[in-house]
C-alpha cells in the first residue's frame, strides 16, 4: 500500500512538472508581442528602449532558460502578475478560490447524494417507471447547457416566483462573515451568525443544483450501469444460493463492487465541477475563480489564465491521486 | 422408510421467448433419497442446468416453472412463499455453481461470505461462526486457514476457490448438496482432489449430493445413481456403473462410446462412435421420440409415438422403443467403422524441430516506478514432429501449451531457441520472411466461437487465404474451391453467404479447420481443437481429422489437457509442466508405463469409476516465479534434495525421453495396464 | 401447481422494437431536423440574420417575429435557424477531426508496442491531467477569437480520450483468435488490420462519436458564452444566450437558444445509446 501511494505520488509529480511545460509553451504561443502590449507605440519604437525592457524580463535569453527562470519563480509561489487587477496572481487565486470551492463541494455533495440512489433504484426497478424517470433526469442533466440552465433558473425562481435570492454570495445589503476560511457556511457558524448562514446557504441553492445537473446524470448513468454489471455476476446468483435476502445481496454484495467504477468517475467530476464552476459563477455572480478565470478570458490577461490553468490543473491531478489511492482501498484486487 | 430428500415430479421449466415458450426442462422426474448420490449427465441445452437452477428456484426472467412438483424432505418447494424458500436456500439445501472465479464476490474477505450464511439462518453466532468456518476450510483441504479465511478471492487459484465455494455450501451441514459442473473449469488433478473430497463429504455428513455435469466420468467417480437427459428429458436413469457399462438408451449409448477410455486396450481402429446431427429445436421438438432423428437403431414407431420411462430391466429405466423391446445396443469398439491408420513412415528429419524455446512475457508495469514482473511461459523445450505423425502436447493451465502452439506458428516471436520447419529457421524470421512458409503450417483455435471472424460469411473467410496466397483467382476459381472445402469437412456448400452465428459450435469448428485445410499445409497445430465442444461433437471433429489426416497425410501437433483422448489419437506424446518438458515417449508405452513422477499422477487423476487414484497435494507453482531445479519437486511424492538442480531431458529408453532424476522411480498399483 | 399454466404472451415485435429504437428514432429524427435546418437557414429563415432595427428591439413573440427580437431588434428565429450551422459544424468538426487523430494514436500505438507506445500514451495522459474546459479556453484565449481558433483550441483537449479507447480495442482485437488466425493465413498487415481488426472494433468508436458531437456542442456554445467563440455579430446559440443573460423580463433572447441546443444534444445523446444497444448483442438479445 505504502509503495502504491509512494509510485503514484512520484507519477502525479512528474506529470505536474510537464503541467507547467506546456503551459509555458502555450503562454510563449501568444500571438501579438508582449513588449508592444506593455510598453506602448512610443516607447517599443526606440530599440535601445525594447532591448532594455526584453534583458529586464529575461526575453532575451533562450526558450530553455526562460522556462528554467519561470520554474524557479513557481517554486517561490510567483505564478506572475495579474494585468487586469495588477496583483500577483496567486493572491488573486487565494481570495476567489473558496467561494468555488464551497459552491463545488455542495454541488458534489449533491451530484452523489441524487445521482447514486438514483442510479441504484434504476437499477433495481430496472423496466420500471423509476428507471424511465432516472433516464429522463440524467438526459437532461447531460444536454442541458450549464450556461443557460443557470439562466433559466435565475429567471424563473428568482425573477419569476421570486423565491429564491437573487445573483452573489449574500444578501446585497448583508456584511460578509469575517473572514477565517473563506467558506461563507463555516465562516457564519463560526461567528454565530445565523441570519448569515441561512442567507449564504439559501444563495447556494440555485448555483449548486445548477452545477451538479450534468454530474448528476452522469452518477445516475454510471451507477445504474454498474449495478446492472455487478447485478449479473455469478456471486450475486451465490447469495441468493445462500438463502441472503435482497436488500442485503443488493447492498452488500453488489453495491460495493458497483462502487468502484462510481469513485474513479466521482473524482473526475468533482474536479470537473471546479473547472465547469466558469459559466455558472458567470451567470451567478458569484465571486470566485470561475468568474475570475472568466474576467481574465475576457480581457486576455495571460498571466492571470496561465495561474488558473496551472493551479486547477495540479489540484486535478491531486484529485486524480486520490481517486487512484481510494481505488485500491475499495478494490481489493488493485492492493498490493 | 423414510421420507426421500428430493421428489421431483413431472418437472417443467419453460423459457418466454419472443418466438414461443422454450420448453427447456419438459417432465423431469427424480428421486434423491437421503444421503444419496445422483448424478445427471447431458449435452449443453439438454436442461440440466435449468432443472438444477429449477430446484433451488433460482431461476432469472424469462425462465419459470411451469408444472410439476418438488418436495423437499416432504414439504413441497413449489407451494412455499419467497420467504420460506430464503430459509432454506443456503441452510437445508446448498448449492455450487461451476466457475470458483466469479462466483467468489471479489471486494469481499472469504470470512465473511463464509460466515453470513451461518449468521443469516440464525444457526451460529458470529464468534462461533468464525470457529467453524476455519473448521470447514480445514475440512476442505485448505492450508492455513486462519490466515486464509482474511483473504480476498483473487489471492486464492481456482481449485482453492472451489474449496471455499464448497465450505459454503456445506456451511450450515445442509441435507442436499446441488453441485453443477463444479470441477469443469479445474485442470485434471485438481478435479481429482474436489471430486475425492465430494466424495468424502457425502460419506462423513450424509448429505445427498446431486452433482450434474456433461462428463458421465466425473459422475461415476462420485454418484452412485444417474440420470441421463437429452432434450428437456430423462431419457435414462440407472446405476451409474451399469449405464457406463451397458446402456439401454441410445442416446446415452452414443455418450459412453463417444469418448476414448483411458484403459481401454487400443485398436488400430481409432475412430470413435459419433452420431451425427444436432439436439432437436426446442421450439419444435419431433412428435415422437426426441433422439430419433439422430438415432442410429430406430425403427418405425420411434417416429410416430414419444415412448415413456419404463424399466427395461430390474432398476433401470429408459425412454426408448427399441430397448424396451428387449433389444440389446452393441458393444462399442467402432464395429464396422474402418480405417486402419498406416503408422507413420520414418523420416530422416523432422519436419518440426523446436530446440531450447523460451518465451517470456513482460507485464506492463503497475506503475513508472513499479518493478517489472514477467511471466515465464515456456522455458526451454525440445522437441521434433516427424512428417505424418501426430504428437500430442499434454499438461495443465499454465503449462506453456498454448504459448507453444503461438510460437511455432510465429503468432508470438520466442525470446530464445530455434525453431526449424521444413528445413528452414524461423525463431528470428520477419514476419514477412515467413508469410511463404505459412502455406505449410497452418493451425486450429482452441474456441470456435472466437476464431472466425463475426463479420465476415464463410465464404468470404475461405476464400481470403486462397487470394492472399494467390492459389486460386477470384471468381468462379476460388468458388469452387470453397465449395470443395466445405465439402471436405462435411458442410453444405451452399451455406458460403452465412455468417459464423448462424452455425453451431461443432460447425463453426469445421469451418475452421476447413480454412485451415484452404492452403493444403503439410501440418497443423490443433490447440485444444475439441475442448470447446460437447462429447459428441468432439468425436465429430476427432473422426474428421483422422480421416484428413488418412486422406492428406497431414501432420499434426495435438495439444490438449483430455489425456484419454491424446493417448486415443496421438503417436506420441511430450508432457510439459511450467514450461518444460517432462516426458516424451511414444503414446501407448507413455500410457502404460510413465516413466515421470508427474506423468504418473497427471493419469491417475482422470476420472474414471473404480480407479485407484493418487492424489496430488498443491497446486502448479506461479509462472511469475518459476521455482529452481525441477519444477515438480515441490509436489513430487519422490523428490529428493538432488532435484534442487534440474535434471537434463534425457533418454531413458529406446524412443524415451525424460526429465527426472529418477525415471521410473515412482509407481503406483494404480497405474499401468 | 397445476400441470396447466397460463403463460402471458410474449410482447408483440412492434411494441419490442419500439422499446428499444423508439429513442434512437426520435434523436435521429431530431437530429436530421437540425441538419436540414443548417443546409437550407438562407431559404427558410425570414430575416438575414444580422439585419439590425432598433425600432423594433426587444419585442416579444409575435406572428412577425414568432420567437421575438434581441436587444438590436434582429429576429431570434432567424438568428436561431443560422446558428445550427455553426454548432453543427463545431461540433462534428472538433469530433470528426479528434476522434480521427485519437484513433489514429491509439491503434499506432497498439500496434507498434514498446516505447512509441509508452511515449504516445504519456502525451495522452498528459493532456488528460489538464481540465478540459480550462485549458481549452487557456489556448482560445492565447490564440485569439475565432470560430476556427476555438476550435483548433477543443482539438487540442479532445482528441485524448479517442487515442485511449482506440488503444484498448486495437488491443482487444489483436488476441482475438480470428486476428490470430489471420496472421498464420500469412495475410499482409494492412489487411489485418482493414479487413479483421478494425471493422470489429469500430462499434464502441462511433458510439463515443456520436454521443460526443452533444459534449462537443455544448462545449463550444459554452466557450462562445464567455466570449472566446465566435466573432460578433455572427449568429450562435451560446453568444446568443450571453446576450440574453442580463434580459430576465424578456426571457425568450436567452430560452429558445437554449433550449435549441438541449434539443440537439439529446438528439446525438438518443441516436448515441440507440447504436450502443444495437451494436452490443447482450442487450440485442433480450
Amino acid at each position: 500500500m505504502l509503495r502504491t501511494v509512494v509510485t503514484r505520488l512520484a507519477g502525479a509529480a512528474v506529470m505536474a512538472v510537464l503541467a507547467t511545460l506546456v503551459i509555458f509553451l502555450i503562454a510563449n504561443t501568444v500571438p501579438g508581442d508582449p513588449v508592444l502590449a506593455q510598453l506602448g507605440d512610443i516607447a517599443a519604437s526606440n530599440p535601445a528602449t525594447v532591448a532594455e525592457w526584453r534583458a529586464k524580463w529575461g526575453l532575451d535569453l533562450p526558450l530553455w532558460e526562460q522556462y528554467l527562470i519561470f520554474l524557479r519563480g513557481l517554486a517561490q509561489g510567483d505564478l506572475g502578475t495579474s494585468i487586469a487587477s495588477q496583483r500577483p496572481v496567486l493572491e488573486d487565486i487565494a481570495q476567489y478560490a473558496p467561494a468555488t470551492v464551497e459552491l463545488a463541494s455542495i454541488a458534489f455533495l449533491l451530484a452523489l447524494g441524487i445521482g447514486i440512489p438514483l442510479g441504484i433504484a434504476a437499477a433495481v426497478w430496472r423496466d420500471s417507471w423509476v428507471d424511465a424517470a432516472a433516464r429522463v433526469v440524467s438526459l437532461i442533466g447531460v444536454s442541458s447547457p450549464t450556461f443557460w440552465l443557470a439562466f433559466i433558473m435565475l429567471a424563473i425562481f428568482y425573477g419569476g416566483l421570486q423565491i429564491a435570492p437573487g445573483p452573489g454570495r449574500l444578501d446585497p445589503i448583508a456584511f460578509p462573515p469575517d473572514e477565517v476560511t473563506g467558506f461563507f457556511l463555516v465562516d457564519t457558524l463560526l461567528a454565530g451568525d445565523w441570519e448569515g448562514f441561512r442567507d449564504a446557504a439559501a444563495h447556494l441553492v440555485l448555483p449548486s443544483i445548477v452545477l451538479a445537473a450534468a454530474t448528476i446524470g452522469l452518477i445516475t448513468r454510471t451507477t445504474r450501469a454498474a449495478m446492472l454489471e455487478a447485478m449479473g455476476q455469478d456471486y450475486v446468483r451465490v447469495s441468493r444460493a445462500k438463502g441472503m435476502r435482497e436488500r442485503y445481496t443488493i447492498l452488500r454484495h453488489v453495491l460495493p463492487n458497483a462502487l468502484i467504477p462510481v469513485v474513479t468517475l466521482g473524482g473526475l467530476a468533482y474536479a470537473n465541477l471546479l473547472a465547469g464552476a466558469v459559466m455558472t459563477e458567470t451567470v451567478f455572480s458569484w465571486p470566485g475563480l470561475g468568474r475570475y478565470t472568466f474576467r481574465s478570458a475576457a480581457a486576455l490577461d495571460f498571466p492571470a489564465i496561465m495561474g488558473i490553468t496551472l493551479v486547477v490543473s495540479v489540484t486535478y491531478l491531486l484529485v486524480n491521486l486520490l481517486v487512484d489511492l481510494s481505488y485500491a482501498m475499495l478494490d481489493p484486487r488493485v492492493r498490493r | 422408510m423414510s421420507t426421500p430428500t428430493l421428489e421431483v415430479e413431472d418437472l417443467r421449466t419453460v423459457f418466454l421467448t419472443d418466438a414461443g415458450a422454450v420448453r427447456a426442462v419438459d417432465g423431469v422426474s427424480f428421486t434423491v433419497g437421503a444421503g444419496e448420490t445422483l448424478g445427471i449427465v447431458g449435452e449443453s441445452g439438454s436442461g440440466k442446468s435449468v432443472t438444477a437452477l429449477s430446484l433451488m428456484r433460482l431461476l432469472e426472467e424469462p425462465a419459470r416453472i411451469a408444472g410439476g412438483s418438488i418436495r423437499f424432505q416432504g414439504r413441497d418447494l413449489l407451494a412455499m412463499r419467497p420467504e420460506e424458500l430464503r430459509a432454506l436456500r443456503g441452510d437445508r439445501m446448498a448449492m455450487v455453481f461451476q466457475d470458483p472465479m466469479t462466483g467468489l464476490n471479489p471486494v469481499i474477505r472469504i470470512l465473511r461470505q463464509l460466515t453470513e450464511p451461518m449468521v443469516g439462518h440464525g444457526r451460529f453466532a458470529a464468534p462461533e461462526a468464525r470457529r467453524r468456518a476455519v473448521g470447514l476450510l480445514v475440512r476442505m483441504g485448505i492450508t492455513a486457514p486462519e490466515r486464509s479465511i482474511l483473504r480476498f478471492p483473487h489471492e486464492f487459484s481456482g481449485g482453492m476457490r472451489q474449496r471455499v465455494m464448497l465450505a459454503m455450501g456445506f456451511a450450515n451441514d445442509p441435507a442436499l448438496l446441488i453441485a453443477d459442473e463444479p470441477t469443469t473449469a479445474l485442470d485434471v488433478t485438481i478435479q481429482a482432489q474436489i471430486l475425492d473430497l465430494l466424495r468424502q463429504l457425502n460419506a462423513e455428513f450424509g448429505t445427498a449430493i446431486l452433482l450434474i455435469s456433461h462428463d458421465l466420468s466425473v459422475i461415476g467417480s462420485v454418484c452412485r445413481r444417474v440420470a441421463v437427459m437429452y432434450a428437456g428429458e430423462v431419457v435414462e436413469e440407472a446405476v451409474t456403473e451399469a449405464v457406463l457399462a451397458d446402456p439401454r438408451h441410445p442416446y446415452a449409448w452414443a455418450l459412453v462410446n463417444a469418448v476414448p477410455r483411458i484403459d481401454q486396450p487400443l485398436g488400430a481402429d481409432r475412430r470413435l462412435v459419433s452420431i451425427e446431427g444436432a439436439p432437436p429445436d426446442a421450439l419444435n421438438l419431433p412428435q415422437g421420440c426426441r433422439f430419433a432423428p439422430r438415432c442410429p437403431f430406430k425403427v418405425e414407431r420411434c417416429e410416430r409415438e414419444h415412448p415413456p420411462l419404463a424399466e427395461v430391466a430390474p432398476g433401470r429405466l429408459a425412454r426408448c422403443w427399441v430397448t424396451q423391446a428387449g433389444q440389446v445396443l452393441p458393444k462399442a469398439g467402432g464395429a464396422g467403422l474402418g480405417g486402419v491408420r498406416p503408422p507413420p513412415p520414418p523420416a530422416a528429419e523432422p519436419l518440426l524441430a523446436v530446440r531450447g524455446l523460451v518465451k517470456h512475457f513482460p507485464l506492463p508495469r503497475e506503475s513508472f516506478f513499479a518493478p517489472r514482473r514477467v511471466v515465464h511461459a515456456v522455458n526451454g523445450i525440445d522437441l521434433d514432429v516427424a512428417r505424418g505423425e501426430t504428437l500430442g502436447i499434454v499438461g495443465e493451465s499454465g503449462c506453456g501449451k498454448s504459448t507453444l502452439a503461438r510460437l511455432v506458428t510465429r503468432i508470438h516471436a520466442p525470446t530464445a531457441g530455434s525453431i526449424v520447419f521444413g528445413g528452414q529457421e524461423i525463431a528470428g524470421a520477419s514476419p514477412a520472411a515467413i508469410r511463404p512458409l505459412r502455406r505449410r503450417m497452418q493451425m486450429v483455435f482452441q474456441d470456435p466461437y472466437a476464431s472466425l471472424n463475426p463479420r465476415m460469411t464463410i465464404g468470404d473467410t475461405l476464400a481470403e487465404p486462397l487470394v492472399a496466397h494467390g492459389l486460386a483467382r477470384r471468381g468462379v476459381e476460388v468458388r469452387d474451391r470453397v465449395g470443395g472445402l466445405l465439402e471436405m469437412v462435411g458442410l453444405n456448400p451452399a451455406w458460403v453467404s452465412r455468417f459464423p452465428h448462424e452455425f453451431s459450435g461443432g460447425q463453426r469448428q469445421r469451418i475452421s479447420i476447413a480454412r485451415a485445410l484452404a492452403l493444403e499445409p503439410e501440418m497443423i497445430v490443433a490447440d485444444e481443437p475439441i475442448s470447446a465442444l460437447d462429447v459428441n461433437i468432439q468425436a465429430q471433429i476427432l473422426n474428421l481429422m483422422l480421416d484428413l489426416q488418412q486422406r492428406m497425410g497431414l501432420t499434426y501437433l495435438f495439444i490438449a489437457h483430455d489425456l484419454a483422448v491424446v493417448r486415443h489419437l496421438c503417436d506420441r506424446v511430450v508432457v510439459l509442466y511450467l514450461g518444460k518438458v517432462m516426458e516424451s515417449a511414444p503414446a501407448e508405452a507413455l500410457f502404460a508405463r510413465p516413466l515421470h513422477p508427474y506423468t504418473g499422477v497427471l493419469i491417475s487423476a482422470v476420472p474414471e469409476p473404480g480407479r485407484q487414484r493418487v492424489l496430488l497435494q498443491g497446486e502448479p507453482p506461479s509462472t511469475l516465479a518459476p521455482p529452481r531445479g525441477c519444477p515438480f519437486r515441490g509436489r513430487c511424492p519422490i523428490a529428493q534434495p538432488v532435484c534442487e538442480t534440474m535434471p537434463p531431458l534425457a533418454e531413458a529408453e529406446a524412443g524415451r525421453w525424460v526429465a527426472c532424476h529418477f525415471p521410473g522411480g515412482f509407481s503406483h498399483a494404480g497405474l499401468g495396464a | 401447481m397445476s400441470a396447466s399454466i397460463a403463460l402471458p404472451a410474449p410482447r408483440s415485435r412492434r411494441a419490442r422494437l419500439w422499446r428499444r429504437y423508439g429513442l434512437a428514432g426520435i434523436g435521429a429524427g431530431i437530429v436530421l431536423a437540425w441538419v436540414l435546418i443548417a443546409v437550407f437557414a438562407p431559404w427558410v429563415a425570414p430575416y438575414p440574420p444580422d439585419f439590425v432595427d432598433v425600432a423594433n428591439r426587444l419585442k416579444p413573440p409575435s406572428a412577425l417575429h414568432w420567437l421575438g427580437t434581441d436587444a438590436l431588434g434582429r429576429d431570434c428565429f432567424s438568428r436561431l435557424l443560422f446558428g445550427a450551422r455553426i454548432s453543427l459544424l463545431a461540433g462534428i468538426s472538433v469530433v470528426a477531426l479528434g476522434a480521427a487523430f485519437g484513433t489514429l494514436v491509439g491503434m499506432v500505438g497498439a500496434y507498434a508496442r514498446g516505447f512509441v507506445d509508452a511515449a504516445l500514451m504519456r502525451l495522452t495522459d498528459l493532456v488528460l491531467c489538464f481540465p478540459p474546459i480550462i485549458l481549452a479556453l487557456a489556448i482560445a484565449a492565447a490564440l485569439g477569437i475565432g470560430t476556427t481558433n476555438t476550435i483548433i483550441a477543443m482539438l487540442v483537449v479532445w482528441w485524448p480520450k479517442f487515442a485511449r479507447l482506440a488503444r484498448a480495442l486495437a488491443l482487444v482485437q489483436r488476441s482475438q483468435d480470428y486476428v490470430e488466425a489471420a496472421v498464420v493465413l500469412g495475410l499482409k498487415p494492412a489487411r489485418i488490420l482493414g479487413r479483421h481488426i478494425v471493422p470489429n472494433a469500430v462499434g464502441p468508436l462511433v458510439v463515443l462519436v456520436t454521443l460526443d458531437i452533444g459534449n462537443a456542442i455544448i462545449t463550444f456554445a459554452g466557450l462562445s458564452f464567455l466570449g472566446l467563440g465566435v466573432v460578433p455579430p455572427t449568429a450562435e446559440w451560446g453568444a446568443m444566450v450571453a446576450e440574453g443573460r442580463e434580459l430576465v423580463e424578456q426571457w425568450w433572447v436567452a430560452t429558445f437558444p437554449g433550449l435549441a441546443i438541449l434539443s440537439i444534444v439529446l438528439g446525438f445523446n438518443f441516436l448515441g445509446d440507440g447504436i450502443r444497444d444495437w451494436l452490443d448483442p447482450k442487450a440485442r438479445s433480450r
